[in-house]
């Protein structure tokens, strides 16, 4: 009995508690993004920030240690020195090769899934395309690091063909990293695809368009924004990556090794490194926004 | 389209190579972790299992498997919580600055993982640092949980924009105050979004380098960092291929676990 009263008296004030956040969704609101706005705005923004801001310190070359005064040295640096421009072409040429290759192994294999195969295997063959996203990237790269070893499989391959492998290098870098990212280029092509009216295909055939011609003037513009969709997927991921590199790239050197290089004995040069490939996905983003793909992330 | 029988093939043959492409490199690294020789040349000498006992009993890998579990689940949990908070102030609510909250969830993972690496790593160094607090399995999981917050974001938020709130205003005019009609009508609603989005929460976390790289304190090593580590070790190839190959059968658990949420939400959303 005793424990009745002050249940009733909590239940009380749950009531009143809730009717209070019922009737001011502004209170409501604010007990909602408080926390995720603390982590997201204040820890990861500020941080972004503060790295930003780094980018415009120096170091000093005796002790390492950082000097917060505001100089465009490193900027200055980044845009004059032949290395790191090199390495910055090297980089956007290596992420746009793989958006390319993407694009082109991604095409057939999404036509068959989409149009092609029988209507019963489709969704099976979308958990096919689906699967390796959930194997581990490290494991991938790894398994492409075997391929391309000496003696490896590619070896055994072209050997009937008096060729061999490409071995660690720049190309077994764009190889991997086209491997790496490929679902994410199939699967918006495939989405794309699928919903393509089957009407305006016969449409162009009825008006005498050949296969090909109708796959130029009709499919080719609709699906296009589905690919430049993917493109986003495969061009940043590439334009970021270190590791794939450092695992099948031999000597090879991008954006993400310099920056890591830079990291201890030179901070604010890394930051100001860092900036650049931040700097090319906004560009990227900005050029693709105009063809309306970012509406069908 | 009426393609010809041509180029039917033809699509036939280039989407069995594209497929191929993509399960050929798995395959092997589950043939290699049979592989006797130290060495992935090709064909192998023969097939052994002895390299998967000895992996068994490596410590090394052990550990960080755990150390990987541990940072997986810490960061789903706070993202499941910061993600789902986000979700319902972004769905059930009209405020300035909306998109701007959208936009910053999907940094994180937007920006190279390198940039993020190093801006929490100086973040971390200069503040906490001070307060005596290292880097540690702490810091992994706050870095983690920063890039998983968008995947239980997006799974919640499109759930929450599929069902509309007049079924909590029918709860609360049924006499229900806002925290039992939580409980009873919305949870039930975003329920297999929250599973969906914790399983690629975990996913995600369990798969990082980089972040980690960067916000891991010494000793602190998951997975991902240990077969890095071991990689280039000729002595330690085995075992390599053996976690490898282990990870690679385990990427299975998650697909049968997405394809029965599917079902699940298929189910529920009769609701």
């Amino acid at each position: 009995m005793t424990t009745d009263l002050p249940t009733a008296a909590g239940r009380g004030t749950v009531r009143r508690l809730a009717g209070t956040l019922h009737r001011r969704p502004r209170l409501r609101l604010a007990l909602l993004l408080t926390a995720p706005l603390l982590w997201l705005a204040v820890l990861y923004l500020g941080s972004l920030a503060v790295l930003f801001v780094s980018a415009f310190w120096t170091t000093d070359s005796f002790t390492s240690q950082v000097v917060k005064v505001w100089s465009t040295d490193n900027f200055h640096a980044l845009f004059t020195t032949p290395v790191f421009r090199q390495v910055v072409l090297r980089s956007v040429g290596v992420a746009l090769a793989v958006t390319a290759l993407c694009a082109l192994i991604a095409f057939p294999v999404a036509f068959y899934t989409a149009r092609v195969a029988r209507p019963r295997w489709r969704p099976l063959l979308v958990v096919g395309i689906l699967t390796p996203l959930w194997a581990s990237y490290l494991v991938k790269v790894y398994a492409w690091r075997l391929i391309l070893s000496e003696g490896g499989l590619a070896d055994w391959m072209l050997a009937p063909f008096g060729l061999s492998g490409p071995g660690y290098g720049l190309p077994a870098t764009v190889l991997t990293l086209t491997y790496l990212w490929l679902p994410y280029m199939i699967l918006p092509i495939h989405t794309a695809l699928e919903q393509l009216p089957a009407g305006l295909l016969d449409a162009s055939a009825d008006l005498g368009a050949r296969p090909g011609r109708t796959f130029r003037s009709v499919v080719l513009p609709m699906v296009l924004p589905s690919v430049a969709a993917g493109s986003v997927f495969t061009f940043s991921l590439s334009l970021g990556d270190y590791i794939t590199v450092q695992i099948v790239g031999g000597k090879t050197q991008l954006i993400g090794n310099l920056v890591y290089s830079n990291i201890e004995l030179n901070l604010p040069m890394a930051a100001a490194l860092g900036t650049v490939p931040v700097a090319v996905i906004v560009l990227y983003l900005l050029a693709i926004r105009r063809t309306g793909a970012l509406n069908s992330l | 389209m009426h393609l010809s029988r041509t180029a039917r093939i033809a699509l036939r043959i280039g989407a069995g190579l594209g497929f191929a492409v993509i399960y050929v490199p798995l395959l092997l690294v589950l043939v290699n972790s049979l592989n006797p020789d130290r060495s992935a040349s090709w064909p192998p000498p023969g097939l052994t299992v002895r390299w998967w006992s000895v992996a068994a009993h490596n410590s090394g890998a052990r550990e960080a498997l755990w150390v990987s579990v541990k940072a997986g689940l810490g960061a789903t949990a706070v993202a499941l919580v910061l993600g789902t908070l986000i979700a319902f102030a972004v769905a059930r609510h009209r405020f300035f600055g909306r998109d701007a909250v959208s936009f910053i969830v999907v940094l994180p993972i937007a920006l190279p993982g390198i940039v993020t690496g190093i801006a929490l790593n100086s973040a971390f160094s200069t503040v906490l640092e001070p307060l005596g607090v290292g880097l540690g399995l702490f810091t992994v999981i706050v870095g983690h949980a920063t890039f998983c917050i968008v995947v239980v974001f997006n799974n919640v938020v499109a759930r929450l924009r599929r069902t509309s709130g007049s079924y909590e205003e029918a709860a609360m005019d049924l006499g229900a105050t806002s925290f039992r009609a939580f409980v009873d009508i919305t949870f039930p609603l975003v329920r297999s979004a929250l599973l969906a989005g914790g399983l690629l929460a975990f996913a995600l976390s369990f798969d990082e380098i980089v972040v980690t790289t960067f916000t891991a304190g010494p000793g602190i090593e998951t997975l991902p960092i240990w077969i890095f580590g071991n990689m280039t070790r000729p002595q330690q190839a085995p075992v390599v291929n053996v976690v490898a190959a282990v990870l690679v059968l385990l990427s299975v658990v998650p697909i049968y676990l997405a394809q029965r949420l599917s079902g699940d939400t298929a189910t529920s959303s009769r609701v």
